[in-house]
Formats: structure tokens, sequence, C-alpha cells
């Protein structure tokens, strides 16, 4: 009774001070805001400037003048427009294929996992300590053309000889997947351990069956997880290009790559800026849209 | 049976996505005694010979020390900034407390691709040169995020009845901090101090483009995947995956003893 | 700081004027009251009454927005929490999970900088029979354990005043009947006195010498418990405190120290002291064990109701409740002993209920 009490008529004093001119927060933030300006929106700004550049008469690589060309935008997007899509879509299939492995895997470890609970934690996280990009080879020797999973599906004659797995927007995909698993899991995973299993209980006793359970109770209470989960999968998926380029071929680009290969190989830093920019904005909108749609306010 | 079937099909969906998550770690770890010189693609044999001499490939050794001194640097740095920023929007109400809180999101949001690429253009703006330092500046950047949520959620789990509890016993602002408000922090601290290390030492993206001429161990994975990795490599991949179940574990194993 | 916590004045406790606003809302309003030395007073009123703001403001976790609060004649209205010679076991313990239960009990004396704790803090463990589990930690504490080390980590400071936030609101009801009896005997033990904040009409009556109900900010009424139930001043103390039936009337003459009110053409007498409304509209209060039930002809002497048909009984083990409808429809609640003395009555029977004036009260019509 007191408890509610005090969360509806008195403001939980103690987890936040009243607005008062305080200057401990701000000495806290200072070094951390400091650094996030000086490194993360000074060169974003930075790069906004680069953008509008067209290279410079004497045709020097690398060197560029700054003439406000806005339509260094509209090239950048139309030339590149199969990239984006692909991009967009190879992110959004591996952030629900994500979503469909790492729900129920969080799931069983929160709520079917009795004493194994932290053990199997441990075994969900420590794969990925094993460096990405060795990962990501072993993938590619696996299912490559020399590997087990090929010559077992070509001994049952369900793949001709010449098919392939890697090289394909499959494996791209299912690389993507795989990468950013731990990124969906945790988060579901924090959301539903704190989920008091006698809220469960009380919806059963209230008769609700299992699935009704977990439509009405359980799944509403995970979705800040959720929509962590998915956004961190999507976002690093929308932008990466090393699945790309170690499971894919070249007409699974993404534009990740082409932002990659702008910057070091064709040395055409405002294309790769304007492109840049793109990618961000449209993640941006998409992610407020999203934010928006599923109501939660806080995500950090 | 089919009623055993429906009480476990999620035990049996967990674990083959287990399955699925240890396929490539497996791959590593048998790849990492197989008696190949360079490329390390088909079964060559059983040795002991690459986890006896980790430094044999060249320049394993040196990408991964400095892959380690950056991720050691760029922990200490980031958890430490990161924590103070997690305390000031965990426990205080102040002016622009959503702008701060949108400005640790924001990295998170942005693609590392941007990231790596906007902050290159930076530092050869002025004319610095992409090497260790940058790399590690970088690394800051991108970890504090995510210690800042990481220490978040744990203070947001703190009872504040606790500090009450400490301040009602004669513990003063800074004792109540030091004796009971970081000790039941702490733990949230550690999470974020590994997951900042991981992220940094395991970082490819953002690295390649600030490091310059520095090699780090994801860098050396890559320039040698055109070859074939060696297998080197694989042990060096191994012994992370070990570490930190060890680390983990032994954590587990500490909490636990704590509590009897 | 040292040790000058502890050498406060020690004294009645006294809130004058004591206001708390969050925003629109005011929690505490107005408060003035003395609580004597030595005494267990209870803060007694349902959710959002006030309470457990005028106890975190005692405490100094809450800054008042007006008024003070001082011990004997010392102001302690802007000391910080730490700077009292006050102490709280709070709502669910708040116990340090991270100390033993040693730890947790030293922790005061220690931040007062006082070096050879053992001794002190033993003493404090024995008086609430835990001295053996000093090296566990709270987690490993059933919570009944948990709530008497809540205590002990308080009282071991010697506090001139300890607060206490619901203490044994978590505790099921067999523990919690045994626990009131424990916290009143350390209270005598001890001689602190003793604030303690519940919503609990019978663990304020079983524990407390005075208690304060309050409603909406305000104190309706103080006094022992008694008192409080016998000749409640207000309807919300009557209602809050038991359950009582109430019979709107009009006051007809007072003389001699007795009052005539007739209520439904009922003519019922009641002491004059117990008339606590100040119009002639007066609200009758009985309490439904004071009612007598008969069959109509056999009736006791002293105020009368006739008419009754009875609705509803239900057997409670110790007694047994009846609900009689009057002519004018309204229910009225009767607990009879289950001594063997109440006629063998059913339901649709004809009765009459009966009471002595003196149980009678009055509050003011509506």
């Amino acid at each position: 009774m007191s408890n509610l009490e005090t969360l509806q008529k008195e403001p939980r004093s103690g987890l936040l001070k009243n607005y008062k001119l305080e200057f401990t927060p701000y000495l806290l933030l200072i070094p951390g805001l400091l650094w996030l300006f000086t490194f993360f929106i000074l060169p974003i700004l930075n790069l906004s400037t680069t953008s509008t550049k067209t290279r410079s008469p004497s045709f020097e690589t690398g060197a560029f003048d700054q003439t406000w060309r806005f339509l260094n935008y509209v090239d950048a997007f139309v030339e590149n427009q199969e990239q984006f899509y692909r991009s967009f879509i190879y992110a959004l299939i591996a952030t629900v294929l994500a979503l469909a492995i790492a729900y129920p895997l969080a799931y069983a470890i929160a709520f079917r996992s009795g004493a194994m609970k932290n053990i199997l934690l441990v075994l969900v996280i420590a794969p990925f300590f094993t460096s990405f990009l060795l990962r990501t080879l072993a993938w590619k020797q696996i299912l490559g053309s020399e590997g087990p999973v090929v010559s077992l599906l070509q001994n049952l004659n369900i793949m001709n000889s010449g098919q392939t797995i890697t090289a394909t927007s499959f494996s791209v995909i299912m690389g993507l997947t795989y990468n950013f698993l731990p990124f969906m899991t945790l988060p579901i995973y924090a959301s539903l351990d704190r989920i008091d299993p006698k809220l469960l209980e009380a919806s059963g006793d209230l008769f609700a069956n299992s699935l009704n359970t977990f439509r009405k109770v359980t799944l509403p209470l995970s979705m800040p997880g959720v929509v962590a989960g998915t956004l961190l999968t999507f976002i690093p998926a929308s932008g990466d290009y090393i699945n790309a380029s170690i499971l894919g071929n070249p007409n699974t680009k993404m534009i990740g790559n082409v932002i990659d290969s702008r910057f070091f190989r064709v040395v055409d830093y405002p294309t790769a800026a304007a492109l840049s920019f793109i990618l961000m904005a449209v993640i941006l909108i998409i992610v407020s849209v999203y934010i928006r749609r599923t109501g939660t306010d806080e995500l950090v | 049976m089919r009623k055993w079937l429906s009480k476990n099909i999620i035990r049996i969906y967990a674990g083959v996505a287990l399955f699925y998550v240890f396929i490539p770690v497996a791959y590593t770890i048998v790849f990492s005694f197989n008696d190949s010189k360079k490329r390390n693609i088909n079964w060559q044999g059983f040795t002991f010979n690459n986890w006896l001499n980790p430094c044999d490939a060249d320049g394993i050794c040196e990408a991964l020390g400095n892959s380690l001194r950056i991720g050691f640097i760029s922990t200490l740095i980031s958890t430490v900034i990161g924590t103070m920023i997690a305390f000031a929007i965990g426990r205080y109400a102040f002016k622009g407390r959503s702008s701060v809180n949108l400005l640790i999101f924001l990295p998170m949001a942005t693609p590392e691709i941007v990231l790596g690429a906007s902050l290159l253009a930076m530092f050869l703006n002025l004319g610095i040169n992409p090497g260790f330092w940058p790399t590690i500046i970088a690394h800051v950047m991108f970890c504090i995020s995510f210690v800042v949520v990481t220490v978040k959620a744990r203070i947001a789990g703190l009872d504040p009845k606790l500090e009450e509890a400490a301040r009602d016993l004669y513990a003063n602002e800074w004792e109540t901090f030091r004796r009971v408000t970081f000790p039941l922090v702490l733990p949230g601290v550690a999470a974020a101090a590994l997951l900042a290390f991981a992220l940094s030492f395991d970082d490819f993206i953002i690295t390649n483009f600030n490091s310059g001429t520095v090699s780090t161990f994801p860098k050396f994975v890559w320039v040698s995947a055109t070859r074939g990795v060696p297998p080197q490599a694989n042990v060096v991949g191994s012994i992370m995956f070990i570490g930190a179940l060890a680390i983990v574990i032994l954590g587990q194993v500490v909490n636990r003893r704590k509590v009897r | 700081m040292g040790d000058e916590v502890s050498k406060f004045v020690q004294g009645d406790l006294k809130l004058v004027n004591l206001t708390k606003e969050f925003g629109d809302f005011t929690a505490v309003d107005d408060l003035t009251l003395t609580i004597p030395k030595g005494s267990f007073f209870a803060l007694l009123g349902p959710s959002g009454c006030g309470k457990t703001t005028t106890l975190r403001m005692i405490a100094g976790l809450e800054e008042p927005t007006s008024g003070t609060i001082s011990i004997g004649d010392k102001n302690i209205t802007d000391l910080k929490s730490y700077s009292r010679p006050v102490n709280t076991v709070f709502q669910n313990y708040a116990l340090f999970p991270h100390l033993s239960i040693f730890e947790n009990v030293a922790f005061g004396l220690r931040r007062r900088g006082i070096k050879d704790v053992k001794e002190t803090v033993m003493k404090a463990l024995e008086l609430v029979e835990l001295g053996h589990l000093k090296d566990r930690k709270p987690a490993q504490l059933s919570g009944g354990q948990q709530q008497r080390i809540a205590v002990a980590r308080a009282i071991v400071n010697r506090p001139a005043v300890l607060l206490l936030d619901e203490p044994l609101g978590a505790l099921d009801l067999k523990l919690r009947r045994q626990m009131q009896i424990e916290l009143k005997w350390i209270q005598t033990e001890v001689g602190i006195t003793f604030i303690h904040v519940t919503h609990d009409q019978e663990e304020a009556m079983t524990m407390a010498d005075t208690i304060a109900v309050m409603n909406n900010g305000k104190i309706e009424q103080l006094g022992s418990p008694s008192e409080l139930y016998e000749n409640p001043k207000t309807t919300f103390v009557a209602n809050f405190l038991g359950q009582s039936n109430f019979l709107q009337g009009i006051v007809e003459s007072e003389s001699n120290g007795e009052t005539i009110v007739i209520a439904h053409g009922i003519r019922i007498t009641m002491p004059s002291s117990r008339n606590n409304g100040s119009t002639a509209s007066v609200k009758i209060g009985v309490r439904p064990e004071k009612f007598r039930i008969h069959f109509v002809g056999s009736e006791l002497p002293g105020n009368l109701l006739i008419g009754g048909v009875v609705t509803d009984i239900s057997f409670v083990g110790v007694s047994t409740q009846y609900m009689v409808e009057m002519p004018w429809k309204q229910e009225i609640m009767v607990f009879e002993q289950n001594d063997g003395g109440a006629p063998n009555i059913k339901k649709g029977d004809q009765v009459s209920l009966t009471w002595e004036p003196q149980f009678t009260f009055a509050l003011n019509g509506e």
C-alpha cells in the first residue's frame, strides 16, 4: 500500500535530486561530453563540409575545393541506389532473423534454464570474443565450395556441382544475422530477466493459457529489450561491409562497401561523405519512426 | 511424446540456436591445431606447434600486442568517463539531461563506417597522421556509449533506499558513495569494462580508417585473409574465447563466494 | 563529524507547522505535533495520507516546504540526515547487500568515527537474538531475521528517535504478530522514542501508546488506542479504526450530562461528553459489537431499535456477524460473541437491537 503511495503521490526523491543548481552532474559530464563533441560531433560536421566539395581543377589526388555543390548528394544517391536498397533490405532481413533466433534463446535462458542460467548466458556471449573476422572467415570455409556443407549437399544431390552457398546474398544475410546476434540477445535477455516470475504465475492464475500469458504479459514487458536489440542489430548491419566482402560477390555489395572503396580506393572524399550522410539520415529517420511507433522514449 | 515436445520445444530451439552460435568457434578452435603452413583451409593433420609457437606467423604478435595495448588504454579511459556520465544521468536531474541522452545514443545509431571515415577526415584536415593514439581516441569515442548504457542500467536497478539508509546512518555524501553506491555499482562497471575491451579488441572498421600503418589483430586477419589466414590467428582467437569464458566464470565464482 | 551527533540534547520531538508540498499536491498540511520522549508513537493512516512524508522529513530525507522540527531545545530542521540523532528502520529494510550482518550493524558506529565497535554491535545483535548470524550476508537471512537486523542496525546508534516505516509490511501474519510483541519489548528495553508509520490499524493499536490518525496531510485525531476506538472524533477515524454503524439524528435536549437524540423517530440517550458534534444535526455512532440482538419481546434495558429483519448471518469463529435491515432500509451490522448468550436467530427473523447509552458516540451530522 505504502509503495503505491510513494509511487503515485510522492516523487521518488532518492532516485533523482530535484532541479537545483548543482554542479556535480555537470562536472561528471564534462570529460565525456568534451570527448564526444571533439571526436564525434566535430568530425561529423567536418564531414558535412567535405560532402559539398568538388575535385580540384589540378586533378591532384585528394585535393578538393569547397564549391557547395549539394548536387553531390543527388549524384551519390542516384549512382548507388541499388546498394542503398540492398543494404536496408539485407539489414532488415538479418534483423528479423536475429530476432527470431534471439528471442526464444533469451526466453529459454531467462525462464527455462534453472541453475544453468549463468552458464548459458556465458556460452551465448563467449563466442563473440573470438574475432569477428575470424568467425566470418570460418563461415566462409564451412559454407565454401570445399567445405563440409556443400559436399554433403552435393552428395545428397540437393545441390548441383558448381552451385555455391558463399558468394550469394543468402550467405551475406546469414553472416550479418550471425555477427550481430549478441546485440539482439543481450537486451532481450536483460528485459526478460527483469520480469517478476510472480507476474507470469499471476497471469496463469487468472486463467490465461501460456500463449495468452506470453502475448499479454511477457511480450509487452520485454518490448524495451526488443526495441533496443533490433536497433543495435539493424544499425550496424546496414552500414556493414565486412560480411558482404567476405561472404558475398560483386552483386551483393552493400553501401558500406561503396563508402569504403570511395574513401580508400577511389579517393573521392566528397562522394564518400555524401553517402555517409545519406546513410545516417535514412537510419535516423527509420530509427525515430520506429521509436515513435513502439513508444519507447528512453533508449539509453 | 507430443506433450514432452510442446513442453521442451523452446529448450530444443535454444539448443539449436546455441549450436549455430558455436559452429564457427568450434571451426576456429579445431583449425588452430591444423598442421598447415599458410593456407589454413584444408585439414593437414593434428599439431600442437601453432599453440607452442603462436608468434611464428609474421607480424601476428606485433599486431596482437598493439590490439591489447589499444584495448587496455581505451577500456580504461572509456570506462572512467563513461561511468561518470552514467552517474550524472542516473542520479541527477539537470537541465539538458535529454540532450545528453541523445548525444550518448547518436554514436550507437551511426554506422561504424561513418564514425571511422569522419574521424579520419578530420585528423587529415588537422594534419594529424592516423596511428596508435588516433585509434585509441576513436575507440574511446565509440566505447563510451556502451559503457554509459551498461553502468546506467546497474544504477537504475539500485534501490535508492540503500543510499538513504547510509545517509540515515551518519554517512555523508562522499562516504555514502564510497561505502554503498560504488561497491554496489561495481559489477556493472566491470561488465562495462569487459564489453569495452571486447569492442575495442575486435574492432576492424573504425580501426582500419584511423590506425594508419599500425597493425592490429583484426587488421592482421583481414590482410592475411586474401592469402589465407595462418593457423596462429586461430590460436589467438581460441585464446580470446577461452579467456573470456574464464573471466566470466571466475567472476561468477567470486560473486557466489561473496554471497556465501 | 565525530560523536557530536549522539551528544544531542535528548527530549521530546516537536513538529511545528510542518508542511510539505510536491508541486500542487500538499502531502503534509501544517502539522503540529509533540511526541514525548520515550514513547511508542504510531502515525496511522491510509495510502497517501502523508505519514511516510512526515517520517521522511523527521529523518532528514525530505526537506519541509515550511515549518520546524526539533528535539528537546535543538532545532534540527536544517540538519542533513547524517547529522541527526534519528535512525530509521526502512520498509523492506534496505540492508546493505554487499556487507556482512556485523558490518551492516556497525555501519553507523563506524561512520561516527567509533573505533572499537565489536562489543556494541554484538550487544545489539544479542538484543535481537541473532548474534550467531553476524558473518552472513543479508540475502542469506529470512524476512523476519532481516527485519530484526534492520532494527539492530538502527538502535545500536542509540538515537533520540527511532523511525519505523511500515517495518512489518513484508512479513506474513504470524511473524508480524510475533514481531509486534518483540518490537514493543525492545522499545521498553532501550527506552528510545519510537515513531511507527503504518496503515494497519490493528498493528498500531497493539504496539503504540499514542496514535495519530492522519488523513489528507492532517491529523484527524490523537490519543491512546482505546480513546480513538471508543470515542472517535471524526467519521474518518470511526471508520478507519474498526467498523461503525451510523444513525442520522437531531439533538432534542441536553441536561445533567445527558443528551437525547431523535433518530428515525427513536429516542436515543447518550452521555453529553461523548457528543463530538457541534451542530444540532448529529450522526449517532455505535460499534457493531456493542449491540445485543434479541427476539422481539425479550429486550434488555438501554437504547432500543425495533422492527429489524435479519438479512444475513455469518459465523466467524469467536463471533457471529448479523446484518439487520431496519424499517428505514438501513442495514445495521451486529457482532455477537459466540459465548452461548445470544439467542438462536435465523435469517429472516424479526429482531430488536439494544445497547448501553455509554457506548454511543456522536459526530457532526451531514
